[in-house]
């Protein structure tokens, strides 16, 4: 490194590090640098990414994408071995938007195999770790690009969120996540999941680089017909109250059973904070979307992917396993492929889709999710945004839930619902517990982004939460 | 509930393309057990006068002009391929079925 200035990635934020390449105090070969250093000392450790690349020159911001994420000409594997060795020829949507900002991408992020679980546990690559405390998990599925973040690894980084798969590793590395309202951002080149779920969103250490990054993001793409145009642009938060806001507090996603008593008192604290800064708050209830939102989740969710992974078959791409016919092939090809949480979600999908249980599984779900949809719209006639815990606990050991399916699927209890409704999410710290980061789930209306920047710019600003894990300090 | 028994699970199994090992179809079928329990719950609701959701945005049918458009060409397209044969992609013959 040939530059004077000092570039501390832990603290750098991607605002404060465009104004020093505007103001010439680094150049863009520096500010590359000083990421792939930081990746080059720590992400041995924390593993972070799953490929690196190197500097495509240029003086934009660099970026770290999660691997579901399509990057032509760079490996995506969407954590699963029957991608490995893929290498798009096409570029998704989104980073066609990062690059036509000038963005540089750092590396491709860990994830669950094709975004599902929730810690990274279930990447065939082997998990990632959480940079305040390794022995822990860091969320999931994004757990790569949130931890990425926290340990200074990244500036800032794209994940992707179908149940909380942005908002849930944002609250365990302590960082800024936003799951944007549903159809604000393309999925185009995205690897499908839950296609009427799956959202591409931004997680940033603060609020103002996440409302940046999804202003990058958002708008309609003729490629993806989901998309729609945004009815108002992005505007950066700068406001430094919340008064006249109304707040609800639904008391089944802040009084859930698990809820850690450190969460709850850590997400109280930040209530009253707003109250003091001119929030009216209310208590208020979702009487159904609690308690049902996670089989109804765990019914339409699997039902897609069953559907949505059907084009992995050792035919065009990826993973082909030997075999003299070809039905052998392809059941082979995804049974060698596949790793236990994948083929899990596609037997419950092909069984709540196959004759005879339809109307029992997948058509049941769907009208519940048209009840959890009406309850929320009903409370946003009152509310401007509610708030909860994003994750019932903090970052839990490696191992800890491995063993029991539904005790991982638990992890998503307070994210889905909003999910559900196709609501916008963001996450922020809002403090400690037991040495770990608590995070505090705001969620709007459609199209209600602006309103949460501003409610979680006021509330980061003032309860100063320090972003950068105590043991890198 | 009733429980889904090997040989269910193994027509599941089958109409997903998958290939069970043995052990597989052990822990999985208990695991599917597991899961279907859980998620039965939502059959505990009356929502017979409920319409369904299959999609968050109230959104309207997007039709686009029927032009021609650059599309890949056939190396880029076969690139990520196992095998190919020309312009094709090359499978194992099909067997009885």
């Amino acid at each position: 490194m040939t530059g004077n200035a000092t570039i501390d990635t832990l603290r750098l934020t991607a605002e404060g590090a465009k104004d020093m390449l505007e103001r010439k105090e680094i150049s863009g070969a520096e500010l590359f640098a000083a990421y792939a250093d930081a990746i080059g000392e720590r992400d041995d450790e924390l593993h972070c990414y799953l490929h690196t690349c190197d500097d495509p020159g240029g003086d934009g911001l660099p970026i770290a994408v999660k691997d579901v994420i399509g990057t032509k000409g760079i490996p995506t594997t969407a954590g699963s071995k029957i991608l490995e060795g893929y290498v798009p020829v096409y570029d998704a949507t989104v980073v066609e938007r990062l690059k036509s900002h000038g963005l540089r991408i750092l590396g491709k992020t860990n994830t669950d195999e094709f975004a599902m679980g929730s810690s990274t546990e279930n990447s065939a690559f082997g998990p990632s770790h959480n940079p305040w405390d390794p022995s822990r998990v860091p969320g999931g599925s994004g757990g790569g690009s949130a931890a990425a973040v926290s340990a200074g690894l990244a500036p800032w980084a794209l994940g992707s969120d179908t149940g909380g798969s942005i908002k849930q590793p944002s609250a365990l590395c302590g960082n800024v996540g936003l799951r944007p309202t549903y159809g604000t951002v393309s999925r185009y080149g995205v690897v499908a999941f839950a296609s009427s779920l799956d959202q591409v969103g931004p997680v940033a250490k603060n609020v103002r680089d996440c409302a940046y990054l999804y202003s990058i993001l958002a708008g309609r793409d003729p490629r993806d017909s989901t998309t729609v145009e945004l009815p108002q642009p992005v505007e950066l938060p700068s406001a430094e109250d919340v008064k006249g806001l109304r707040i609800g507090v639904p008391k089944e996603l802040n009084e859930a059973e698990g809820i850690e008593p450190g969460v709850a008192a850590a997400v109280r604290a930040a209530i009253g904070k707003l109250e003091e800064l001119g929030a009216e708050v209310g208590e208020c209830s979702l009487p159904l979307s609690v308690e049902y939102g996670m089989p109804c989740y765990y019914l339409i969710a699997p039902a897609e992917a069953s559907s949505n992974l059907a084009r992995y078959d050792g035919v065009r791409y990826g993973f082909r396993a030997e075999a003299e016919e070809r039905l052998e092939m392809y059941e082979r090809t995804r049974d060698e492929g596949f790793g236990d949480e994948p083929k899990r979600r596609i037997m419950v999908g092909t069984y709540a889709l196959s004759a005879g249980y339809y109307d029992a599984f997948y058509g049941q779900a769907q009208k519940v999710r048209t009840v959890i949809k009406r309850e929320h719209d009903a409370l946003f006639e009152t509310f401007d945004a509610l708030v909860s815990p994003t994750s019932p606990t903090v970052a839990f050991a490696l191992g800890a839930r491995t063993a029991d399916p539904i005790a991982m699927y638990l992890s998503d209890l307070l994210t889905i619902p909003s999910c559900m409704a196709g609501l916008p999410g963001l996450n922020i710290p809002c403090g400690l517990s037991e040495g770990l980061p608590v995070g505090l789930q705001l969620v709007g209306p459609q199209f209600g982004e602006a309103v949460l920047f501003r409610i979680g710019h006021v509330l980061e600003q003032a309860l100063g939460f320090d972003v950068v894990p105590e043991r890198l300090r | 509930m009733a429980e889904v028994d090997r040989e269910q699970l193994l027509k599941v199994a089958h109409l997903a393309r998958l290939e069970l090992r043995e052990d597989e179809v052990e822990r999985l079928g208990q695991q599917l057990n597991d899961i279907l329990a859980a998620v039965s719950k939502v059959s505990e609701l009356d929502l017979a006068d409920v319409p369904a959701t299959s999609h968050p945005l109230e959104v309207v049918n997007v039709w686009d002009e029927d032009e021609p458009r650059d599309c890949l060409p056939v190396d880029e397209a076969l690139a990520n391929a196992p095998e190919r044969e020309g312009s094709f992609f090359k499978v194992p013959p099909g067997g009885a079925q």
